[in-house]
């Protein structure tokens, strides 16, 4: 019973606290820049996608809203084809995000994307490509991958050797 | 002016003030939890979200009035008025201020309490013509609760008779004149306000429709108007019972420098606030701790305090 | 039975196992590289470290290495001692310093062996601060992508390469750590096994180029228990599909059947059901691509109704490389008496005799597991690298099998791969190529003899006749064919378990009667002998066993008038018979009415066109050279109008108002029919495993639990998911719902387990290591051969064919990228397969290698470049059986040479 009472005061005495809520379309929120948003594709600090098309978002995603297909440019570079999530079932877990190997997935403090038709919260690569390199400005995956790409060679990454001459049988 | 004429007035102005504020309890209710929970509540709608009562009207208005074809019809739709009619015929013998009261029964606290008795019908008969198995059980958990409490919301009352010597509302008031019954009937003022509480099953007394268990309750399968109906009763209900905690124990309109009426809104409206208090404050409890309390605890208490009263005007009087 | 044990636990298991093997085998996880369950062990990677201890009192312990040391009864060991564990984590982690930064661009990631072990091992922080050793690829053909710089020198694959399945062109070179896995300069790899580098590879050195070009990750596949369409052993395969396109093939284990391996025909000639070639819709008056009017199903079936409007009049011409459902299908619809096979001439009278042998004779068809574990073996007349690629690998085998019982002297174990070959390289197995043109398998033959077909069903006989001169008349032959005979009849007599080769290749019934001769004479004499018939399409054996009519008849019937409609399924006609003869027949009939998937010569032709499902988009049984019937079950739902063969016709049934057909619309109650109709195929009847989980709906996914994409790879449609299509033919969904952990042997979608993403998860699918599917084989036999005594020999025939002057006797050469219908739709394969061309040996070569030369086949004058072929018999010529601009040829045949040509304008 007395707690009870207790409990009532306890109430009362929120009258005169201040209400939590932020008025939002007025007042903004602030948000971190970590918050967990709309998802991009950011772009290596040469300006080339960063996404190497590995599936490793799409095997994360635990409402599989993220669909691609890979596909190689003439000189060994891997790239999505084709690369949609499909906001509609998003649930903005960041799991993608966690499991990029190449920092390519983001997911960006907006979430202002509310459509009327949900048809239109299926976003393909042309939507989620952004021209910057996101959080990560320096990170470039082919820097330190073995594959040979279009100007950078076999032994060109970083803490490589140069390629081996199996011609020789010096040590 | 003639009397018919100025009966006529009161009771449509009762009936309008009464609707009125039992709508805007929709909006008062919800600001009033936001505040005790540190939100704002309905701030959009017209100054201080004050219009959202009438958005909210407009949209149960236009909702598809839905009889499930399962449902027993007459009933079904029957059920929710009987509610709302029992309510508000209990206002009639409100006395809102001196010589302002619809009728001034001279057993005007057994109309009341016949009144409430017969709300049990619009609920039970509700839930059963739901021919749903939640709706049901709340209707069963509701006739039971109201049954129970019932009978000693009644005998918390007879003190008060016995302390007023009359039936008659306005004689109750009148009799208050040199002390509110509040001090020397304070077991019947707890005793009463916990079976109104049970009466007009609100939190922390709404098992009838306690949506964690039962969807909700007797009114599970109402939609529309006829929902708002259940919901509106509720509330006027709510306004009833505060209503008649101020005429039973906190003087009715009396009160000094004010205007009568303004009194009695003024105390009405401490013991609405007081009801949503006790919404955002306490849990609800199990039903059978519900019914014990109510036959083990508050049905003793309640004679102890008619005895000790009666003995008490007995000794003095 | 010994008994060993594991962390101080007793465990019964069978002998001769290495400590690997018993404990994989009893469901541990043990990480290793360079064993593998078919190459044995050589103890090069040191991954599979435990510590064995002497005695219970032991409690130091040494490290030993598990796929090197035999789990001999009493042996103790510790998997999980911390000094073992470190080892292996050290081990791991040398392993690991010069493997690049790869995985999310590698296409083994996620299937890689390294990947799980690393996992496994709990090396997950590189310490080593120095720079990575590099490697330059090299181009290796169509097949197979290099990537070096991710090797970690475990060897096997020169080891599968060169060791198991005889392939010179890929070794490891250099030395020191500078060691290259690869060619001595880039072309293509030229074993027919290269493609199971994919699979043998750990990690992702070597990797499907196929599935590079629309690379999907495993998980993302959506898989189904398939067998292989393109020859007639069989194989069982698991393709993948995504997308509505089909990625991939891998194999599936299968222990009497193709084991772990494929040949690159059955991995790579896939790509057919993605080809541009579908018909995909109803055709009318078909001509080329561009005049067929598409039409909707029901006009279509409306036209076909109105086709076979007089059933008296209608004959059906089936397929051998149609569903065994399909050929019964088309059978019920035109009858029994107007069903004709759709083989061509030799090959419909070969497998006759071939089905008669096999359900007479008292010797059993040899399994593809049976003919690795031969001690003798005869191949007569079949080029078996080419026509039945996976029985070539497991004839190879034989000189391990043979070394096995030498080294047993020595006890060496026979697991001991390295200690094995060792020996085995200085012996020959008692393999005997005798075949019309020099073959790939030449190389690991002890003898091997080239002739003419005649001449080889007379080495046939006079083998017969060295063997019991009492029974079998010697046949003319000369001195070094009879002491040839000899020597063979006598290694076929030493032999326990003798096996006698022989198939369709050359086109000559009597061939495989000499075979049948040796097979059943040995039975009888008590080895355990056995006969392989190489069959040319997947389901010849099943279509010859239906019965029907020849094709010639078929052709008379139209000729004559008797018939002037015809259906065909799924057959090329081209492919069969002379194209004149082929000609007039089309020319003739009324209606054709042609259900296939593919664009063909005799599609073009037809009147009506109805697009079938191929074996990827389609359930239904294939019967295998042996006789097996196995399952293929779709992978993927057909699109639009494409249907499964024997859906089309039982819609035609329906328009053509035939009784019965209705019940037809599940497999389940076509076969029921089937069976009962033909009591021969009564195993048929019971393919269908049942899996023994509950599961939704009796079903199991055909998608990983892993799969992705489920509500995005349609969204750009529409943003609601459709509804997964149902399949009522198979006990598997086109879903992921549902729980696959332990399905029964013939419903393997995908090898997983945890903890194991790669093929090598395998082991938890096995009852012992390398030993039979748990729950056993899948697919059953249709003949056992019947215990009788009473054998009656087929005698030789007299069918001398001498060619006349400047005249020569042709021979089908066969080529394993080429001659194949369906396979050469795959970029890869046709890249691979010879441009036609007339192989002479060059005693008898009119002009010079690469010349063209003018000639005249079966009244046909073409032009075709010489090949000057050393080892091809006096006066025969051969020319590539199947290839495009190659035509038919009606054996026995023989070719004309009219001089030096020049391509006509």
């Amino acid at each position: 019973m007395l707690s009870n009472i207790r409990t009532i005061w306890e109430i009362l005495r929120h009258s005169f606290r201040r209400p939590e809520t932020i008025q939002y379309p007025e007042q903004k929120p602030y948000l971190a820049p970590r918050f967990r948003g709309r998802i991009i594709l950011s772009r290596d600090p040469d300006g080339e996608e960063r996404c190497v098309a590995c599936y490793l978002c799409a095997a994360a995603c635990p409402v599989d809203c993220i669909a691609l297909q890979a596909t190689e440019d003439g000189y060994g570079r891997r790239y999505p084809a084709f690369f949609r999530i499909n906001f509609s079932r998003c649930i903005l877990c960041g799991f993608c995000e966690e499991a990029c190997p190449t920092l390519a997935i983001q997911l960006t403090p907006d979430y202002e994307m509310c459509e009327y038709d949900r048809q239109n919260l299926v976003y393909e690569k042309e939507d989620l490509l952004i021209s910057g390199p996101g959080k990560y400005p320096d990170y470039n995956f082919y820097r330190v991958a073995g594959l040979a790409i279009a100007g950078k060679d076999k032994g060109e990454a970083e803490n490589e050797s140069e390629p081996v001459d199996t011609h020789t049988l010096l040590p | 002016m003639n009397p018919i004429l100025r009966q006529i007035i009161i009771i449509v102005v009762v009936m309008a003030a009464v609707l009125t504020a039992s709508a805007g309890l929709i909006w008062l209710e919800r600001r009033l939890l936001a505040l005790w929970q540190d939100r704002r509540g309905p701030n959009r709608v017209g100054p201080f979200g004050l219009m959202q009562v009438t958005a909210d009207m407009i949209k149960i208005f236009f909702k598809e009035d839905w009889i499930p074809p399962f449902a027993d019809r007459p009933v079904f739709v029957i059920a929710p008025a009987l509610l709302v009619v029992t309510v508000l015929m209990s206002f009639a013998v409100v006395p809102f201020a001196p010589g302002f009261v619809v009728s001034d029964l001279n057993v005007g606290l057994l109309f009341f309490l016949a009144m409430t008795a017969l709300g049990v019908y619009g609920i039970a008969l509700g839930g059963w013509s739901s021919n749903n198995k939640y709706a049901l059980l709340g209707a069963i958990r509701a006739t039971a609760q109201m049954l129970s409490y019932e009978v000693f919301m009644g005998l918390a009352l007879m003190g008060v008779v016995i302390l007023a010597g009359s039936f008659n509302l306005s004689d109750i008031v009148e009799a208050q004149k040199n002390l509110w019954f509040c001090i020397p009937q304070f077991p019947g003022l707890v005793i009463f306000i916990i079976a109104g509480f049970a009466e007009t099953h609100r939190l922390p007394f709404d098992l009838p429709e306690a949506e964690s268990e039962l969807v909700a309750g007797f009114h599970s399968e109402y939609s529309g108007i006829k929902f708002g109906l259940f919901f509106v009763g509720e509330y006027l209900g709510v306004t009833l019972i505060s209503a008649m905690i101020v005429i039973f124990f906190f003087g009715g309109w009396l009160g000094p420098f004010l205007p009568p009426i303004l009194w009695f809104v003024i105390k009405t409206f401490v013991f609405i606030c007081g009801f949503i208090l006790l919404r955002a404050s306490l849990p609800r409890p199990r039903y059978d701790q519900l019914m014990s309390f109510a036959w083990k605890v508050l049905l003793p208490l309640a004679l102890l305090n008619l005895i000790i009263t009666g003995g008490i005007v007995l000794a003095v009087g | 039975m010994v008994t060993i044990y594991i962390e101080g636990k007793a465990y019964k298991i069978k002998q001769g196992q290495n400590l690997l093997q018993a404990c994989l085998g009893l469901g541990f996880d043990l990480p290793y590289f360079c064993w593998h369950p078919a190459l044995g062990s050589v103890g090069a990677c040191r991954q599979c470290a435990v510590k064995r201890f002497k005695d219970e009192n032991d409690t130091r312990g040494e490290i030993v290495m598990a796929c090197m040391t035999p789990a001999d009864d009493g042996t103790r060991i510790s998997i999980n001692d911390p000094e073992a564990v470190q080892f292996r984590a050290s081990v791991i982690e040398w392993l690991m310093i010069n493997h690049p930064h790869d995985c999310p661009v590698c296409d083994e990631g996620g299937e890689c062996h390294l990947q799980d072990m690393t996992v496994m091992t709990g090396h997950n922080y590189r310490h080593s601060r120095f720079p990575k050793r590099t490697h330059r690829n090299q181009d290796l053909g169509p097949f197979i992508n290099h990537e070096m710089n991710r090797c970690i020198q475990c060897y096997r694959c020169v080891r599968f390469y060169r060791d198991y399945a005889g392939g010179s062109d890929l070794n490891a070179l250099a030395s020191h750590d500078h060691v290259y896995f690869g060619r001595f300069q880039s072309g293509p790899l030229e074993s027919e096994f290269s493609g199971n580098l994919v699979e043998i590879c750990p990690t992702g050195v070597f990797t499907d180029k196929s599935l590079k070009s629309h690379f999907t990750r495993k998980w993302d596949l959506q898989t189904a228990p398939s067998v292989c369409v393109h020859c007639g052993l069989g194989c069982n395969t698991i393709p993948g599909e995504r997308y509505d396109e089909l990625r991939r093939i891998r194999n599936r284990y299968h222990h009497q059947v193709n084991g772990y391996f494929l040949c690159d025909r059955g991995r790579y000639g896939y790509e057919f059901v993605n080809s541009t070639q579908r018909i995909r819709h109803p055709l009318r008056q078909a001509g080329s691509r561009e005049e067929a009017k598409l039409m909707m199903e029901t006009e279509a079936l409306e036209l076909a109704a109105a086709m076979l409007a007089d059933p008296g009049k209608v004959i059906g011409i089936g397929s051998p490389r149609a569903f065994l459902e399909s050929n019964f299908a088309l059978r019920a619809l035109v009858g029994p008496e107007r069903f004709h096979a759709g083989l061509s001439d030799s090959d419909f009278k070969c497998l006759g005799t071939g089905c008669n042998i096999l359900q007479r004779g008292p010797v059993p068809a040899a399994t593809l597991q049976g003919v690795a574990l031969a001690d003798a073996a005869f191949v007569l007349g079949e080029d078996v690298t080419q026509t039945a690629p996976l029985m070539a690998l497991n004839l190879r085998q034989m000189r391990y099998g043979k070394s096995v019982r030498i080294v047993s002297d020595f006890q060496v174990p026979e697991w001991h791969d390295a200690g094995v070959r060792e020996i085995g390289q200085l012996q020959s197995p008692a393999l005997f190529n005798a075949t019309p043109y020099p073959t790939r398998l030449d190389d690991e033959a002890m003898r091997t003899v080239y002739a003419a077909p005649h001449d080889l069903v007379r080495l046939g006989f006079a083998v017969l006749a060295a063997l019991d001169a009492s029974v079998f008349p010697m046949p003319d032959v000369n001195d070094a064919m009879q002491a040839l005979a000899n020597e063979i009849a006598q290694a076929l007599l030493k032999a326990e378990r003798p096996l006698l080769v022989a198939g369709t290749g050359c086109g000559n019934p009597a061939l495989i009667e000499a075979a049948a001769n040796m097979a059943w004479y040995l039975g009888r004499k008590g080895s355990a002998a056995a006969f392989a018939l190489c069959v040319p399409e997947c389901n010849s054996l099943g279509l010859r066993l239906m019965g029907g009519l020849d094709l010639n008849s078929a052709f008379q019937a139209i000729d004559e008038g008797r018939a002037d409609t015809v259906v065909i399924l799924e057959n090329d006609l081209y492919r069969r018979a002379d194209a004149q003869a082929v000609d007039a027949m089309l020319q003739k009939a009324r209606n054709i009415i042609v259900i296939d998937h593919q664009q063909t010569a005799t599609s073009e032709k037809a009147h009506l066109v109805l697009p079938a499902a191929t074996f990827a988009e389609a359930t239904g049984t294939l019967i295998n050279n042996e006789g097996r019937a196995q399952r293929g079950y779709a992978v993927m739902p057909p699109k639009g109008a494409v249907r499964a063969g024997w859906r089309w016709l039982q819609m035609l049934m329906k328009a053509a108002g035939h009784a019965g057909a209705s019940s037809w619309l599940r497999l389940e109650n076509l076969t029921a029919d089937l069976v009962k109709d033909m009591p021969v195929f009564q195993p048929v009847a019971g393919l269908d495993p049942k899996p023994a989980m509950p599961t939704p709906g009796g079903k199991l996914p055909r998608q990983s639990h892993r799969y992705t994409g489920r509500t995005a790879m349609h969204a750009d449609i529409d943003v609601s998911e459709p509804k997964p299509p149902a399949d009522e033919d198979a006990p598997l969904a086109f879903s992921m719902e549902g729980y696959d952990g332990r399905p029964p042997a013939g419903l393997i979608s995908r090898v997983w387990a945890p903890g194991w993403n790669s093929e090598q998860s395998l082991n938890k699918f096995q009852s012992e290591i390398g030993g039979p599917l748990r729950g056993g084989d899948p697919g059953r036999r249709l003949i056992e051969p019947p215990a009788s005594d009473d054998i009656r020999y087929f005698a030789m025939p007299e069918q001398e064919i001498l060619p006349g002057a400047d005249e020569y006797l042709l021979v089908p050469i066969h080529h394993i990228f080429g001659s194949e219908e369906l396979s050469m739709a795959s970029p890869g394969v046709a890249r691979q397969a010879p441009q036609p061309y007339l192989a002479l040996r060059p005693e008898d070569a009119p002009v010079g290698d690469g010349e063209q030369v003018r000639l005249l086949v079966s009244g046909k004058s073409l032009v075709l470049p010489l090949k000057l072929l050393p080892g091809m018999p006096e006066r025969t010529a051969g020319l590539p059986d199947g290839l495009p601009g190659v035509p038919k040829m009606v054996l026995p045949a023989v070719v004309k040479i009219l001089g030096k040509g020049s391509i006509e304008k």
